[in-house]
């Protein structure tokens, strides 16, 4: 099991917009450079992006609380 | 004045600028503030301090309720909104009035007027202010648009009836291009918002940015000159002057008087901006908009008339009549204003929200940094990347360009990545030197390299 950390501080949301679908599921194929998620830094949104591949666990962050530099936001089963 | 018990609903240098404005009036300064704003400066500077929610503007800021619940409770009899956030929003104005406490702005009545575009377009006609002609509708057919154009003058620009955002936007040199371009662009906006109906304008050629200050108490409205923001970026101002040295005293008193007509047909009350565009080969300009708040740039009128905008501000909203005459109100100089952000210059200007670890202030006379910022605060990362603003004021626009570049030499602020690089780059820059730029300037400046560490 590996972590997908968020790269600033700021909110993080799971989904591209408040009426979209997550960017991923459990049980969804995760592959290097995948988007998981966004933070929004500054009234600035960063695109989270996988580092690593293999397959979507959970988001361990809630959708639209803050976030810190390096807090875990997902896990990925490697 | 009746205001005893003034409630900051703003945050950042902003806050701090009008707690020193109201501690000089002898005022109580109550500040309003998020969870993730807990160790800002003002809340250290206020006489008292509330929290009103989540980090999360829409939580705390921008929430109406929790605002006015919140000056209600700490017994406010005033609450100032600062810019941004809430200061031009209709329903807070109102909701403050309601709640038997005094807005600092205008009445609601008023924003919610100048906030709309077309209404304030027409108050602006009516008070014989120029506006970007244009048609006066949709229209449907080209030969309409050619009649439109010839009384408008090419170039013109030709845009979408429904919709914004740039979509579909054409320029037309003359009747042939507005021939071939118009149902192009009726077509790209049939296709985009199911309404191929055109607006045609006048199209600005490399237009400045220039808005003049103004003060009204309800019954009189004085202005206090002009300030140029042509240094653009994403429509973001960077960095900022009083006055426009581009306009000429004929111009400007034109540009000022019209502004004062404007704002006293509103019955305006307040501190408040008009923006206009201003087409340098034609010496025309053209009114855009009405800031109905405090702007971020206004301490560069301060520096050349030497008046303190946001106590006038809070007076006249307490009732009393304005302290100032139009005769006394003398430029003297020049002064530029340059925004701090926490961003990154040289990585697209991403946001950086770090932590001060030291912070070194230029001193001197004609030398001024409006900030938030203290060793060891940590910059929230969830509002937006204003550090603060450095201010400087010379004899001249020469010596003021060659002062802030010794400001900006003197200034510290480590622990983060700011944009005063880009600021020491503009500083030394001979096109900005020459004052030959427009709001169009800035981007392909950049764009063509002319930031990098060598010249910083």
């Amino acid at each position: 099991m590996a972590q997908i950390l968020s790269p600033l501080p700021g909110t993080f949301y799971m989904k591209p917009s408040p009426e979209a679908a997550v960017y991923k599921t459990p049980g969804d194929g995760v592959a290097i450079g995948d988007t998981i998620g966004l933070v929004e830094v500054m009234k600035t949104f960063i695109e989270v992006k996988a580092e690593l591949s293999g397959t979507f666990c959970a988001y361990i962050t809630e959708d639209g609380h803050p976030v810190t530099a390096g807090q875990a936001l997902a896990e990925v089963e490697v | 004045m009746n205001i005893e018990r003034l409630f900051i609903a703003n945050r950042g240098e902003i806050a701090v600028r009008i707690i020193r404005a109201a501690k000089a009036l002898g005022i109580t300064t109550i500040q309003a503030y998020s969870e993730g704003d807990v160790d800002m400066l003002a809340v250290k500077l206020a006489d008292e301090a509330v929290c009103i929610g989540p980090a999360k503007a829409t939580a705390s800021y921008l929430n109406i309720d929790a605002v006015v619940q919140a000056a209600i409770e700490t017994s406010a009899d005033a609450v100032h909104p600062g810019y941004g956030f809430l200061s031009e929003s209709p329903e807070f104005a109102r909701a403050i009035e309601k709640a038997g406490i005094t807005f600092i702005g205008p009445s609601a009545d008023t924003i919610e007027r100048m906030g709309d575009k077309v209404a304030a377009r027409h108050a602006a006609q009516a008070a014989g202010v120029p506006v970007v002609p244009g048609s006066k509708g949709r229209i449907d057919r080209v030969d309409e648009a050619v009649e439109v154009a010839a009384r408008v003058g090419y170039p013109v620009m030709i845009k979408a009836a429904a919709g914004g955002g740039g979509k579909g936007i054409r320029i037309a040199q003359n009747e042939d291009e507005l021939r071939s371009l118009a149902p192009q662009a009726a077509q790209e906006a049939a296709a985009a918002f199911g309404d191929g109906g055109l607006y045609i304008e006048r199209s600005v050629t490399s237009p400045r940015h220039i808005e003049v200050q103004i003060i009204g108490d309800g019954h009189r409205t004085i202005h206090f000159y002009e300030r140029e923001c042509s240094l653009q970026r994403r429509r973001q101002k960077v960095w900022e002057e009083a006055g426009a040295d581009c306009l000429d005293d004929a111009t400007r008193e034109h540009l000022c008087g019209a502004s004062v007509a404007l704002a006293q047909s509103v019955n305006y009350r307040g501190a408040g901006t008009l923006e206009y565009l201003y087409e340098e080969a034609t010496g025309e300009f053209f009114f855009i908009e009405m800031n109905t708040r405090i702007q971020v740039e206004h301490p560069v009128t301060e520096m050349v008339t030497g008046f303190d905008l946001v106590q006038e501000m809070i007076r006249v909203c307490g009732g009393e009549a304005l302290s100032i005459r139009q005769e006394q109100i003398k430029k003297t100089g020049h002064a530029i204003e340059v925004r701090l952000n926490a961003e990154d210059p040289f990585m697209q200007f991403l946001p950086w929200p770090g932590k001060v670890e030291s912070l070194k202030i230029p001193q001197g006379e004609g030398v001024r940094l409006d900030h938030f910022m203290y060793e060891g605060y940590q910059i929230p990362p969830f509002y937006d990347s204003l550090i603060g603003k450095l201010i400087v004021h010379g004899k001249d626009r020469t010596e003021a360009i060659s002062k802030m570049a010794a400001a900006l030499d003197g200034l510290e602020i480590n622990g983060l990545k700011t944009t005063v690089p880009l600021h020491k780059a503009l500083a030394k820059d001979p096109g900005v030197a020459s004052g030959d730029f427009h709001t169009q300037w800035l981007e392909p400046w950049l764009d063509a390299g002319n930031l990098s560490p060598q010249n910083t």
